[in-house]
């Protein structure tokens, strides 16, 4: 079942750029899907869309059953409540520990307190932290604060699972360590995942399905591919 | 049920947040408040001179008194005359030895004074009630030419000036809560907008994982209630016990009766309440022009 229908859409930003030029893509419930590129390739512009923080200048964006360019700005927080989205910088609040960060995100929703805590702790242990949860995020290292991320975006139960860049900041282990959890995420849960990342070697490593993105433009779609499996269907091309 | 929560959570952080900024909230209050205790002596002046004008419209009088050899004859003319006179509402005729009664009454010294003269030293007078106050004068003029007339007296310019006074009071003071309700409109917007800027990163979180518009609006909306409402305290305050106090001190009339005070009650309970509507009202109103300018969802 398709979870994601991309036709024929681009992204023009105001100054001219244009970041995304008639791309076509679908992804199915349930799929790992890198995209890859290099930086300023367009990767962020791509994932913006699927979860509306940019709208496509032209083409169809369908994410759910919702169509992203049509959806009114009062009406963004039904898509986002589909899908969680993980970034670069974790966007942990520092105030706030390990169990508060996560509970925020189903506070805000509304849920009441008898169906936060078992969410919670259920998607803490997922990534984890569970010997962690009370600390601050100051108290946690790199890798533990995005763990603490991935549980905030797991928390209500999220049929997809986007991620900018999670390892940006991270060292190799730390990266492999948060890639584990999220391949396990992916396993156990059914959750679908789209991770963009400029790391080459991570990705051959994890033999997924591979987006490449060049200068806007989807290069190429390989199925349990790698980025040098790709290089060399470029190469002969 | 859900949305009880969302509010309730909302209400929770906006209280969180005016004590985070402190020093800002305070400014906004004492602000709120001086525009409110303003506001409450431009309603307590514009109510009750309103009160003043309806009093003298309705008991103005121009007292005339006869010379001392006034004749029957003469009363009945001016009499004859008074009911001629388009501005006269009534008048009501007041012999001397009914003025040395009235005054025996009135004091032991006056009594003992008047009982020792052998004649009565007072003069025959007529109580003139007219219909409008601004034809007084004129009236009192007409009067004053009939020859056996000694006087015909009344507030003089008094009664205008007065009237003239709180007018001019009670715009000034219009003109002055007009000005700090903006400007502490524009402070509560301000302490919210800095509010906004310290809570982008909560914003956005908010907003990736879905929560609706007025979840993330109510809080900074309601933090503008917060410090209106705050900021109303003590003008209410100040109104009742200010007004009860006044009120029970001066019997309910100032500047000799000339302002007689509304009953405290219901008085200062409306204007309680219409304080806190104002003071509430600003604070939002405050609180809303920061979000739709500085809050883009
Ligand atoms: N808000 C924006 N306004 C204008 N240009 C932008 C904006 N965001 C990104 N771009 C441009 O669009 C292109 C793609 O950027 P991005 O999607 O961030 O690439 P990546 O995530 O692959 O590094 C770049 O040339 C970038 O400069
Ligand atoms: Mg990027």
């Amino acid at each position: 079942m398709k979870l994601i229908k991309v036709e024929h859409a681009y992204k023009i930003y105001k100054n001219g750029t244009t970041a995304i030029a008639d791309l076509s893509v679908t992804i199915d419930k349930g799929e790992f899907v890198f995209v890859i590129g290099s930086t300023g390739s367009g990767k962020s512009t791509f994932i913006k869309m699927l979860y509306r923080e940019e709208k496509p200048t032209r083409g169809k964006v369908i994410v759910g059953g919702i169509d992203v360019a049509k959806l009114r700005n009062s009406k963004v927080y039904k898509l986002r409540r589909k899908l969680g989205v993980v970034f670069q910088d974790f966007k942990l609040l520092p105030k706030l520990n390990v169990y508060e960060n996560v509970a925020f995100a189903l506070e805000t929703l509304g849920l009441p307190n008898n169906e936060i805590r078992p969410k919670v702790l259920r998607a803490i242990e997922a990534v984890g932290l569970k010997e962690k949860t009370r600390n601050l995020p100051s108290e946690l290292s790199g890798g533990e604060q995005q763990r603490v991320a991935i549980a905030r975006a797991l928390a209500n139960d999220p049929k997809l699972l986007i991620c900018d860049e999670p390892t940006g900041n991270l060292d190799p282990d730390t990266s492999k360590e948060i890639m584990k959890i999220l391949d396990s995420i992916n396993r156990t849960m059914g959750t679908t995942i789209i991770m963009a990342t400029h790391d080459k070697d991570l990705v051959n490593r994890m033999k997924k399905r591979v987006l490449v993105i060049e200068d806007g433009v989807l290069a190429s779609d390989v199925k349990k591919g790698s980025y040098k499996v790709h290089e060399s269907v470029k190469d002969s091309k | 049920m859900k949305a009880l929560r969302i509010l309730s959570r909302s209400i929770r952080d906006s209280f969180k947040s005016v004590f985070r900024n402190f020093s800002l909230s305070i400014a906004s209050i004492l602000c709120t408040t001086i525009t409110l205790i303003l506001v409450a002596v431009a309603i307590f002046l514009s109510y009750n001179v309103h009160e003043v004008t309806t009093t003298l419209e309705h008991e103005l009088t121009i007292v005339v008194y006869y010379k001392q050899d006034v004749t029957d004859e003469q009363k009945i003319e001016l009499e004859n005359a008074l009911k001629t006179m388009d501005n006269v509402d009534s008048y009501e005729t007041k012999s001397k030895d009914e003025w040395k009664a009235e005054m025996q009454k009135e004091s032991d010294t006056l009594k003992t004074t008047l009982d020792y003269l052998e004649e009565n030293p007072l003069l025959d007078s007529v109580i003139v009630t007219v219909k409008n106050v601004s034809d007084l004068s004129e009236t009192a003029n007409r009067i004053r030419e009939f020859d056996f007339v000694s006087s015909a007296e009344y507030g003089e310019g008094m009664v205008e000036n007065v009237i003239g006074i709180f007018d001019a009071i009670s715009w000034g003071t219009f003109g002055m809560v007009i000005a700090l309700v903006l400007v502490t409109a524009f402070l509560i917007s301000n302490t919210i907008k800095l509010t906004i800027f310290s809570r982008k990163t909560e914003i956005e979180i908010m907003r990736l994982v879905g929560a609706s518009n007025s979840a993330i609006k109510l809080p900074f909306i309601f933090e503008g209630f917060i410090l209106g409402v705050f900021g109303s305290i003590i003008p209410i305050l100040i109104s009742i016990y200010g007004y009860v106090l006044l009120y029970n001190k001066t019997g309910g009339y100032v500047f000799t009766k000339i302002i007689t005070l509304v009953e405290p009650f219901p008085f200062v309970i409306i204007l309680a309440l219409i304080l806190l509507l104002i003071g509430s009202l600003v604070g939002m109103f405050g609180s809303w022009r920061a979000v739709r300018k500085y809050l883009k969802i």
